[in-house]
């Protein structure tokens, strides 16, 4: 397996859907930082078959809900001296605010740009939304 | 009942976006004060008086907008118009939002049409001033269920366990999905639900009203001769063209789901037949001279319920 260097101070994204690993690299913006970071795809897992990992080195302010709904079997290693020191599986938060747009051409975001995109959680276990607006259901 | 220090309860200041926005406690309260006024329309001729109400129609709808005008007008206060917000200055290229705020400097109270689903939500959020959902799109037309409700409590006396029949398009109509949402926090309600197999009441809708109340009761069938029996109130409804691919099936459904005199023989004495209006051939003319036809009724206590409605928001009543 490839090798990259233990982190002393961090996060480490573990169990990422295989192939997964990109998007949210992107979507977190981590191409634009001053300290290393590591992206492993493919990488053999007992539990997953292959999965994705993320390894980010100094402190980082992580935006869990938006975490959670890229890939809700996400876990969160912190990493303080070179030790895991707080593991988090982030839930799918009750509310989101403008992470998801609403597919409904009827409605009323799709013309009024300017409004905050607001979907309410309806159903934990079937990842699913509710556009506040429109009433249309979403699945994350 | 005493509010320690508190005030009660109160209407003043809120909007009427969703049918579901006022528990039925508030509805009660608001069709005794409903009752009251048409019992008494004189008592209540200047309570709006000094006030100003707004209608903002992104879409033309003259009837529901007059029975706004009407309601405004006959408690005294004063109505400003903007017939096609789209196209008057007011609001050529802006945003809802700017239009809300800034028509709530001049309007004590705002009622908005507009064919954008959940436009009434996002004007709410706006607005600085009560704002009235006078139908949003497809999906909410609150006053319309405000209207079917007083109806029912008007004619039946009660919103208890009430067997309502609802017959034509159950997929697409949603003045019906409001009515049998609301209908659903009731204890004791039945529904029978008439409809050609295309357009049976959807399932998320169900799925809805049993999260309201497990124990709704529903009966589905295609004959409507099968789902008078038994009803204590008929709501018709629209089966309308645009909803089929072919002419040749509309026209064979659309004569299915007409209610005649003869269907009628079948229904009990004290049912009542409601239609949101406006019909189209789904009753026929002769059905009118039946005194369980109350339709046009309806517009009248839509009106009433209405009047209710702006002097709560209002806090004048
Ligand atoms: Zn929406």
């Amino acid at each position: 397996m490839l090798k990259v260097d233990r982190i002393q101070v961090g996060i480490v994204l573990d169990h990422i859907r295989a192939g997964n690993g990109l998007r949210i690299f992107e979507e977190l913006g981590l191409a634009g930082r001053e300290y290393p970071v590591a992206l492993l795809m493919n990488v053999p897992s007992t539990k997953m078959g292959r999965k994705d990992m993320i390894k980010v080195s100094g402190a980082l302010d992580l935006d869990l809900t938006k975490l959670a709904l890229l890939d809700a079997g996400i876990t969160v290693n912190y990493i303080e001296g070179g030790q895991v020191v707080r593991k988090v599986k982030p839930g799918l938060p009750e509310r989101v605010v403008g992470l998801i747009r609403c597919k409904n051409p009827r409605c009323i975001t799709s013309t009024e740009s300017y409004s905050p995109s607001i979907f309410i959680l309806v159903d934990r276990e079937e990842k699913r939304y509710k556009c506040f607006y429109c009433g249309e259901y979403v699945r994350v | 009942m005493i509010w320690e220090g508190k005030k009660a309860p109160t209407l003043e200041g809120r909007h009427f976006i969703d049918a579901l926005d006022f528990s039925p406690a508030e509805y009660d309260a608001l069709f005794s004060l409903a009752e009251r006024i048409k019992s008494a329309p004189a008592e209540f001729s200047s309570a709006c008086s000094g006030k100003v109400m707004a209608t903002l129609f992104y879409e033309p709808s003259t009837r529901t907008r007059l029975s706004f005008e009407a309601a405004m007008l006959r408690l005294g206060g004063k109505v400003l118009t903007v017939a096609d917000p789209r196209t008057s200055s007011v609001a050529k290229g802006e945003s809802l939002a700017d239009t809300i705020r800034t028509v709530g400097n001049y309007a004590d109270l705002i009622v908005l049409r507009h064919p954008k689903e959940g436009a009434a939500k996002l004007a709410a959020l706006y607005s600085p001033v009560p704002l009235i959902n006078g139908g949003d799109g497809a999906r909410e037309h609150p006053t319309q269920t405000l209207t079917d409700l007083f109806t029912i409590v008007t004619y039946k006396g009660r919103l208890e366990n009430i067997t309502v029949a609802f017959c034509g398009d159950l997929r697409y109509g949603r003045t019906v999905h409001s009515l049998i949402k609301a209908l659903a926090r009731y204890p004791g309600t039945r529904f029978i639900l008439i409809s050609p197999e295309e357009l049976r009441l959807p399932d998320h809708v169900k799925e809805e009203v049993l999260a309201l109340r497990k124990d709704v009761e529903f009966h589905e069938t295609t004959r409507m001769e099968e789902g008078l029996e038994g009803a204590d109130v008929l709501y018709m409804t629209r089966i309308q063209k645009e909803r089929f691919f072919n002419e040749e099936d509309y026209l064979k459904l659309r004569d299915a789901y007409v209610l005649t005199s003869e269907k009628l023989k079948l229904a009990e004495e004290d049912l009542i037949v409601m239609h949101p209006l406006p019909r189209v051939t789904e009753i026929s003319y002769e059905v009118d001279e039946d005194k369980r036809a109350v339709y046009f009724q309806q517009a009248r206590l839509g009106m009433f319920v209405r009047m209710a409605l702006i002097a709560r928001l209002l806090g004048v009543a």
